[in-house]
């Protein structure tokens, strides 16, 4: 718009036929240039505009990054959680611990017994050998163990019921049985544990998703707000605007934009936000990881999950933006 | 020449004022000029308010450009706008934009290229002697620049009905004299056009047709 002197003046007075008024100027091709144009230059003037407020401009973007941040970091804390239960099936087997005394010939008895049991699919007899050689590998106490002078492990029975035996009182009968059993000093379903885990991170996650849509609120309201104060600011350029033919649409414009821009400059700050702290946070879980033998590993952003993100908090920004646009210019005109 | 703007029995009521418009009728043809003047009060601004939309008439019909006013829908009454060009006491230009920027709005507005809006703002602004003036802005700019500029954007357009409200207000009898001139010189292109004034003295002098309200009556034109 301002390049006045790219074009040689033509001195042309206005035309003497002003009867009609012309609703198209140019060709389709000129006024499509000119709608890119307004729309990049919509788009460049409200991004200078913000950086010439730097003060009340941080202000807000801070707070819509801690905003971002905050939601998008609690989702990353659930996916996280979730690695860790996503290699665990739900199985109902049964681990059998046998009492100290019983030895390996009463236990391979004891075992056949059980095989007999119509409700039961697979049974596995893991001696206090056996658990030893798995305990030490897996555990990283290797070395502490061989200082035992006694194995301290009991021997386990691995029942797994049949498929058919999913119904929970049919299971809770064959574990209490066993629980009964003189040769088991403890039993234990393994389903319990991975259901109870399960069920933690299925409840943070609902948290999670309760705190996103929390804090998408926040932002759809503070951008809401500070378009609010800006339209404020330009009143009197918005009614000037009217009073030469301006549609609400052409006004509201450059502020859509504004409210474009807040969502994502807030994204990508809070983006960087939750990265840094990641990065802190990633030697030191790596280093609790490892002594795990490293079966988790922390995980960051990926692209898509980056690009919704920035996504999500444009579009809430606008749509923030939108809904007070929507009142505001309507309610300014001129006198 | 074809009617511009006519007036039909118009009545305008506010709630806490009464009746401000009393069936008021009048009719005003392509190119023609015309005072609307009267005590303060007496109405001339709601005439022009009601020309404009941005008041509706409580009774009777107004017909701009062969349209009738009062079956504008509400989304349509920018488009209505841009068939007339405001011209304020106070001039109303945006204080951050240059003189191009302000002149070029209405263009900007209605979607022209910018190849073109360079080309109509630079004729405008040579029309009103401000050009070689595009880059400055408005508060370096004299009472009568400033009003100028407001005369070429809202020339800038081309529309068929400009429409003054005070428009030498603010300004000395030799402006006023000036600006008239140019007014004059728009008349001559067909362009139809409603100056409300209370200086009497440049009624006077102008020998134009006046319409004058007296306490929403319209008692001569």
């Amino acid at each position: 718009m301002k390049q006045i002197d790219k074009y040689p003046r033509k001195p042309k007075p206005p035309k003497p036929d002003v009867k009609q008024t012309e609703r198209v100027g140019g060709n389709v091709r000129d006024r499509l240039i000119a709608w890119r144009d307004q729309h990049a230059q919509a788009l460049f003037s409200s991004l200078s505009r913000l950086f010439s407020t730097p003060f009340s401009t941080t202000m807000t973007v801070g707070v819509l990054a801690v905003a971002i941040a905050l939601a998008s970091g609690f989702y990353l804390v659930v996916v996280n959680l979730q690695q860790l239960t996503s290699g665990l099936e739900a199985s109902n087997q049964i681990s059998l611990f046998l009492r100290e005394e019983i030895s390996e010939a009463r236990a391979a008895k004891y075992a056949d017994g059980i095989r007999k049991n119509p409700a039961v699919k697979h049974v596995k007899v893991i001696t206090k050998d056996q658990a030893m050689t798995e305990f030490k590998r897996f555990s990283g106490f290797g070395e502490a163990i061989d200082v035992l002078e006694k194995n301290p492990l009991p021997i386990v029975i691995e029942v797994l019921p049949k498929d058919a035996l999913v119904d929970k009182p049919a299971l809770t009968r064959l574990f209490e049985e066993f629980k009964q059993s003189t040769e088991v000093d403890f039993a234990q379903m393994d389903m319990a544990w991975v259901e109870r885990l399960q069920s933690i991170v299925a409840t943070a996650r609902l948290s999670a998703l309760l705190i996103a849509i929390l804090l998408g609120f926040t932002i759809f309201f503070i951008a809401g707000n500070t378009i609010r104060l800006e339209i404020h600011n330009r009143k009197q350029e918005i009614i000037i605007a009217k009073l030469v033919g301006a549609t609400n649409g052409f006004i509201q414009r450059p502020f859509l934009y504004t409210g474009f821009w807040l969502g994502f400059l807030s994204g990508v700050f809070g983006w960087f936000i939750v990265t840094i702290i990641l990065l802190i946070l990633r030697s030191s879980v790596e280093n609790l990881s490892g002594l795990y033998k490293g079966a988790f590993h922390l995980m960051f952003f990926s692209y898509t999950e980056t690009l919704l993100l920035l996504l999500m908090s444009s579009g809430l920004a606008i749509f923030g933006s939108w809904l007070v646009l929507q009142v505001q210019i309507r309610q300014l005109n001129p006198e | 020449m074809a009617s511009m703007i006519k007036f039909e029995n118009i009545f305008k009521r506010y709630p806490e004022t009464g009746d401000v418009l009393k069936n008021v009728s009048f009719e005003l043809r392509q190119g023609e000029i015309a005072f609307l003047t009267g005590h303060s009060g007496a109405g001339k601004s709601t005439i022009l308010k009601l020309i404009g939309l941005m008041e509706r008439a409580t009774r009777g019909d107004i017909v701009l450009d062969g349209q009738k006013l009062s079956t504008i829908k509400e989304r349509h009454v920018p488009y209505v706008r841009r068939k007339l060009g405001f011209i304020y006491q106070d001039y109303k230009l945006s204080p951050d934009r240059t003189v191009f920027d302000n002149v070029a709005l209405p263009l900007v507005i209605a979607g022209y290229g910018h190849h073109e809006v360079s080309r109509r703002v630079r004729a405008a602004l040579d029309k009103v002697g401000l050009l070689g003036k595009e880059r400055k802005f408005p508060v370096g700019l004299s009472g009568g620049e400033q009003q100028r500029v407001g005369i070429a954007r809202a020339v800038v357009n081309k529309p068929p009905m400009i429409i003054a409200d005070e428009p030498t207000g603010n300004l000395d009898p030799e402006l006023s004299t000036e600006i008239m001139a140019l007014f004059e010189q728009f008349q001559n292109v067909g362009v139809t056009i409603l100056i409300a004034s209370h200086d009497i003295s440049l009624i006077e002098r102008m020998n134009h047709r006046v319409l004058r309200l007296n306490r929403g009556e319209l008692v001569a034109g």
